[in-house]
């Protein structure tokens, strides 16, 4: 049995302009131990689609239309309030993308960390101090015994995210979600934070859900790969098979727009031309149609189905049926790429 | 403390432009520094004494982590701040310490600027026409009813349509308003431009399309360009030359294959190796954190190099005064301790 498993969720949310559909049938399953790196573009709805299986949506104007989340074989979508904090928290954690504003200016750091400690496993405050003080050992805080009282403003970037991370597995989630953990960092203390959470994971077989834009970083840390859409992920599987042999023309166009990894110059980059679509009114078909170089009618009008590439990938395009993979225009090849097809036999 | 007395860095590297030093500098930073008061009569050293001569229709990248001071560097090059100390040279014409309005309407169309946000960098109240047609109009570019075909002209050079020129800023998504901010800065015709993290705050898919944009752009008009960012990657692909910055100071310098691929400096190494690659396999051969601690103050730094808190070669010496420069490979230099004799 996965640990998690997300079927059809779907989020939207009332402004002023209208209706947005953020999360539109979001299915992904996370097994115990492993990573699953959740890439996508700004408003592409996965902040939104952790948010609402962590119970953080706020409603209104949020709302949760549809779905399931099924945790160690239990519902805990839409759970009362109180149900809803004995697993967040304890046995999900979470850190988000800015330290700077998601720690309490006013609480010591250490009386945040073993605050959860208290709230779940009922220590007292010395022993919730002692617990506070170890935790901050192993994020590798230095001089963790004084620094237990100091305040988050006396803390740079980097250690701030690591009192986060610390405060997140102090009640040894079997999940940690990490929303861009790293974007607001420097690339040395993104290099030191990203192995500060690989060996965290190791040593007590977490889980961990990875929010990211950025494919260096999912290329470094994920084991499974969910690549996310105008509110639906279209297309997952093993990080090597994503990176290796792409399906989704969006997941091409991500990785055709990165300068070379040679030593070549100057050439004109890939991009993706055009921008996502409006998610007032999200489109009928395929919501990447105006973008794709491989377009046909159907992706028009028809939203595509998820196809199975391998036993490991699918990917949600027309291309990958049978009739389309018969009029797949290799000429228009995205850079050296071209979408990978299911094995048929 | 008397910054002119600082040991080290001050020196021009005397590095003609690796690929031709036929062509003479464009712009040229001698010895710049910026400076910041604080209270208790503590400064912060943003620029310390970095020298750098940009040639004609060149790109320099300029890379470093955030409070590395790369963006107050623009921002002095191009006169929003007053400098503290060092000159700076436009086609061999000494730029003023501050300006005022009669130097702005010299220099200021000449050396002109492109900022990182493109949310808070065009004002919400103007129309994109007012936006783009503001600095010719204040340098007295334009005639009135010319305004309305020249914005339009601009607005189509940069992949947008006319039709846009009485809308409002907020009705763009962050690309376009991005290209609104180079039609801008471009509408006044600028021979030098200083590119601060054009591209940081847009997404992936729409980064390549900027970049491809400012480097037609760059070949069609001539410019040359110092283009700011912390993305070395994207840096090494779009630079001529790259220089890194650390705490204030250039720390390495050259062309930007050989900065990247075959780096000197310690700091540049580190960079390097904490970028990840977009490939699994690389990706996960793990090396050893490539450096240990933060960045430290950059308020009244203690002498010597910058870097050797955290260098992992650090050396006596490296606490005791600034390395200078040295050209560790042919138009390749470097200031670290580990190259000199």
């Amino acid at each position: 049995m996965s640990l998690l498993e997300v079927r059809d969720l779907r989020v939207e949310f009332d402004t002023y302009g209208g209706v947005v559909r953020a999360a539109r049938g979001v299915s992904f399953s996370l097994e115990r131990g492993k990573t699953l790196a959740i890439v996508g573009e700004s408003g592409s709805g996965k902040s939104v689609s952790v948010q609402a299986l962590m119970g953080l949506i706020p409603m209104p104007p949020g709302r949760i239309t549809g779905g399931s989340v099924l945790f160690n074989g239990k519902e805990i979508l839409g759970l009362p309030a109180k149900a809803a904090n004995s697993i967040r928290g304890k046995e999900i954690g979470m850190i988000f993308q800015d330290p700077m504003t998601s720690l309490n200016p006013t609480m010591t750091v250490g009386r945040q960390i073993s605050e959860t400690l208290r709230y779940h496993d009922g220590l007292d405050d010395a022993a919730a101090r002692r617990a506070a003080i170890e935790l901050l050992e192993k994020v590798q805080i230095p001089e963790a015994a004084s620094r237990v009282d100091s305040y988050p403003f006396l803390f740079s970037g980097g250690m701030r995210q690591r009192v986060m991370i610390a405060m997140a597995i102090a009640c040894r989630p079997a999940l940690l979600i990490a929303d861009e953990p790293t974007t607001a960092l420097d690339v040395t203390v993104q290099d030191q934070i990203l192995n500060l959470l690989q060996d965290l994971q190791r040593e007590r077989q977490m889980s961990v859900i990875l929010i990211t834009h950025d494919l260096g970083v999912v290329a470094r840390m994920a084991d499974e790969v969910a690549v996310m859409y105008a509110g639906q992920i279209v297309e997952t599987g093993d990080v090597r098979q994503i990176f290796a042999r792409p399906a989704h023309p969006y997941t091409l166009g991500l990785q055709a727009a990165r300068p070379p990894a040679d030593e070549r110059r100057r050439e004109p980059l890939e991009p993706i031309e055009g921008a996502p679509p409006d998610l007032f009114h999200p489109p009928r078909g395929c919501a990447y149609y105006e973008r794709c170089p491989w377009a046909m009618k159907v992706c028009e009008a028809n939203d595509p189905p998820l196809w199975s590439i391998n036993d490991s990938q699918s990917s949600r395009c027309w291309l990958h049926h049978e009739y389309g993979a018969r009029r797949r225009p290799e000429r228009l090849a995205h850079g050296a790429l071209i979408p990978a097809q299911p094995d048929r036999p | 403390m008397n910054s002119e007395k600082l040991p080290g860095k001050g020196e021009d590297p005397g590095r003609p432009p690796p690929d031709g030093s036929a062509r003479p500098p464009v712009l040229e930073l001698r010895a710049l520094q910026k400076y910041f008061s604080l209270e208790r009569g503590r400064r912060l050293h943003a620029v310390d004494h970095v020298t750098l001569a940009l040639a004609e229709r060149e790109v320099v990248g300029l890379v470093g982590e955030s409070g590395c001071g790369k963006s107050t560097l623009g921002k002095t090059v191009v006169g929003l701040l007053e400098r503290s100390g060092g000159e700076v040279f436009y086609r061999g014409e000494r730029l003023p310490q501050s300006y005022d309005a009669n130097a702005f309407r010299k220099y200021g169309r000449r050396v002109h600027m492109i900022f990182q946000d493109p949310y808070s960098s065009l004002d919400p109240r103007m129309t994109v026409r007012e936006i783009v047609a503001e600095g010719p109009r204040l340098h007295g570019l334009w005639k009135r009813n010319e305004v309305q075909d020249r914005v339009g002209y601009w607005l189509e050079r940069v992949g947008l349509s006319r039709s846009f020129l009485s809308r409002y800023a907020h009705e763009f998504s962050g690309g376009q308003r991005q290209r609104i901010g180079i039609a801008r800065a471009l509408a006044l015709e600028p021979d030098v431009v200083v590119c601060d993290e054009p591209i940081s705050a847009l997404d992936v898919s729409v980064q390549a399309q900027v970049v491809n944009l400012l480097a037609q752009l760059k070949d069609t008009m001539g410019l040359t360009l110092l283009f700011i960012a912390h993305d070395l990657s994207l840096i090494r692909y779009v630079s001529d030359r790259m220089a890194v910055m650390y705490l204030g100071q250039l720390v390495e310098l050259g062309v930007a294959n050989d900065v990247y691929f075959r780096a000197k400096h310690p700091y540049t190494q580190s960079l390097v190796a904490s970028t990840p690659e977009a490939d699994p396999e690389q990706a996960r051969r793990r090396l050893p954190v490539a450096v240990r601690g933060e960045v430290s103050s950059p308020v009244d730094p203690k002498p010597g190099c910058r870097f050797a808190a955290r260098c992992p070669h650090v050396m006596p010496r490296c606490r005791e005064r600034d390395p200078d420069w040295i050209e560790a490979a042919p138009g390749h230099f470097v200031a670290c301790y580990l190259y000199q004799p």
